[in-house]
C-alpha cells in the first residue's frame, strides 16, 4: 500500500455523510474561545470539493445580509462536529463558480429527485 | 549520536489533538544492517557502519561482496558511518526505527534538490538593484557592486555571485518525531527534509 496513505489513514474521517457540489449543507464547526468551546452552524451551498486524501477541502457559499460569503473547510478536520445534508442539488458540473455571478432566483439549484 | 539511514517517501500532514494540521515528511528508515564496527585499536577511531537499500549482486564488486559477506548480509546500496553510537551494536545486527521515540527531536541529513545555475536573488537572497520605475530597467535581479575600485583593485574571495545551487549536503536540525510505525519501518518528522522523493536521508539523534 501507498506509504503516504498509510500515514494519513489514521486521520481520515469516515463518519461524515456523502455530499458533493450543489448540495445544501449545514456544517457544525467547533470554535474554541479561551477555554470554552461552542459549535457554530454554517449553512450554504457546497461549491466544490478539491484535493484528495487528508488534504481534501470543500467550499460552502451562502448569502449573509446580502453579501456573498464563502468558507473553505478541510473535510477531515477534527473541528467539524457534524455535517447535515439538507438537499441534494441537481447540477451538471463539479465546480459551481458560476453561482458567484448570480443572485436571487437565478442562484437557485434544482433539487435532485430520487428515482 | 545514534543514527539510521532512510529513504524519503514524501510529504503529507497529520492532525494534532488541537485540530491543527501539521506538515510532515514520511521517511522509510531501515532496517539497516551493521556491516562494520570500527574501534580505536584497529581503525584509530570508533564508528558504526550501517548499510541500507538492496543492491543487485551483479552490480556489486568482489571487494564489497566480501565486505557484506562478513556481516552475513546481501549487497546494499548505501553505506554510512555513524560516530558516537549510544550503544554499540554487534556486526551483522539490525538497527530499526526502535532507536527513536515519538516526541523527541532529531536531525536529518540529505542532498538538496539541484537548482542549476541560479542568480544571486535566488541563491543568496539578494534584493536585486532598484525598482522598475525612475527610468530603471534591465537590473531588477542584478547583484550590484562587487566592491570598491582602486583599493583593493580586485574582487574579494568568497564574494557571493551567481552559480550552481542545490545538490549539496544539507542538515536540518530540531525536527520533531511525530510518529513511528514499526510494522512498516516508517518515521514521520515534522516539517520538511532536504532532497527529492526516494533520496537517502540520514536521521541522527
Amino acid at each position: 500500500m501507498d506509504l503516504i496513505k498509510l500515514v494519513e489513514q489514521e486521520y481520515i474521517r469516515t463518519d461524515l455523510p456523502v455530499f458533493k457540489a450543489g448540495d445544501t449543507i449545514v456544517v457544525h464547526y467547533k470554535i474554541k474561545e479561551g477555554t470554552k468551546e461552542r459549535t457554530q452552524q454554517y449553512q450554504g451551498v457546497c461549491l466544490q470539493r478539491r484535493n484528495n486524501g487528508l488534504n481534501e477541502t470543500f467550499t460552502v457559499r451562502k448569502i449573509s445580509n446580502g453579501i456573498g460569503v464563502e468558507r473553505i473547510f478541510p473535510v477531515h478536520s477534527t473541528n467539524i462536529a457534524k455535517i447535515d445534508v439538507l438537499s441534494r442539488g441537481k447540477v451538471r458540473r463539479a465546480r459551481l463558480f458560476y453561482l458567484r455571478g448570480l443572485t436571487g432566483k437565478k442562484a437557485r439549484i434544482k433539487e435532485k429527485r430520487n428515482k | 549520536m545514534s543514527g539510521i539511514i532512510g529513504k524519503k517517501v514524501g510529504m503529507t500532514s497529520v492532525i494534532s489533538p488541537e485540530g491543527k494540521k501539521i506538515p510532515c515528511t514520511v521517511i522509510q528508515a531501515g532496517p539497516c544492517v551493521v556491516t562494520q564496527v570500527k574501534n580505536e585499536q584497529t581503525d584509530g577511531y570508533s564508528a558504526v557502519q550501517l548499510s541500507f537499500g538492496e543492491a543487485k549482486p551483479k552490480n556489486t564488486g568482489k571487494a564489497m561482496t566480501g565486505h557484506f559477506n562478513k556481516a552475513n548480509t546481501t549487497p546494499k546500496h548505501k553505506i554510512v558511518e555513524f560516530k558516537h553510537f549510544e550503544s554499540i551494536p554487534a556486526l551483522g545486527s539490525i538497527v530499526t526505527v526502535d532507536l527513536f521515540v515519538e516526541g523527541e527531536y532529531v536531525e536529518a541529513v540529505g542532498t538538496s534538490k539541484g537548482k542549476g545555475f541560479q542568480g544571486v536573488v535566488k541563491r543568496h537572497g539578494f534584493a536585486g538593484v532598484g525598482g522598475t520605475t525612475h527610468g530603471q530597467h534591465d537590473r531588477l535581479r542584478a547583484p550590484g557592486s562587487l566592491g570598491a575600485s582602486s583599493w583593493p583593485s580586485r574582487v574579494f574571495k568568497g564574494m557571493r555571485m551567481a552559480g550552481r545551487m542545490g545538490g549539496e549536503r544539507v542538515k536540518m536540525t530540531n525536527l520533531m518525531v511525530l510518529k513511528i510505525n514499526k510494522d512498516n519501518n516508517l518515521i514521520v518528522l515534522k516539517g520538511s527534509v532536504p532532497g527529492s522523493k526516494g533520496s537517502y536521508i540520514l536521521i541522527e539523534k
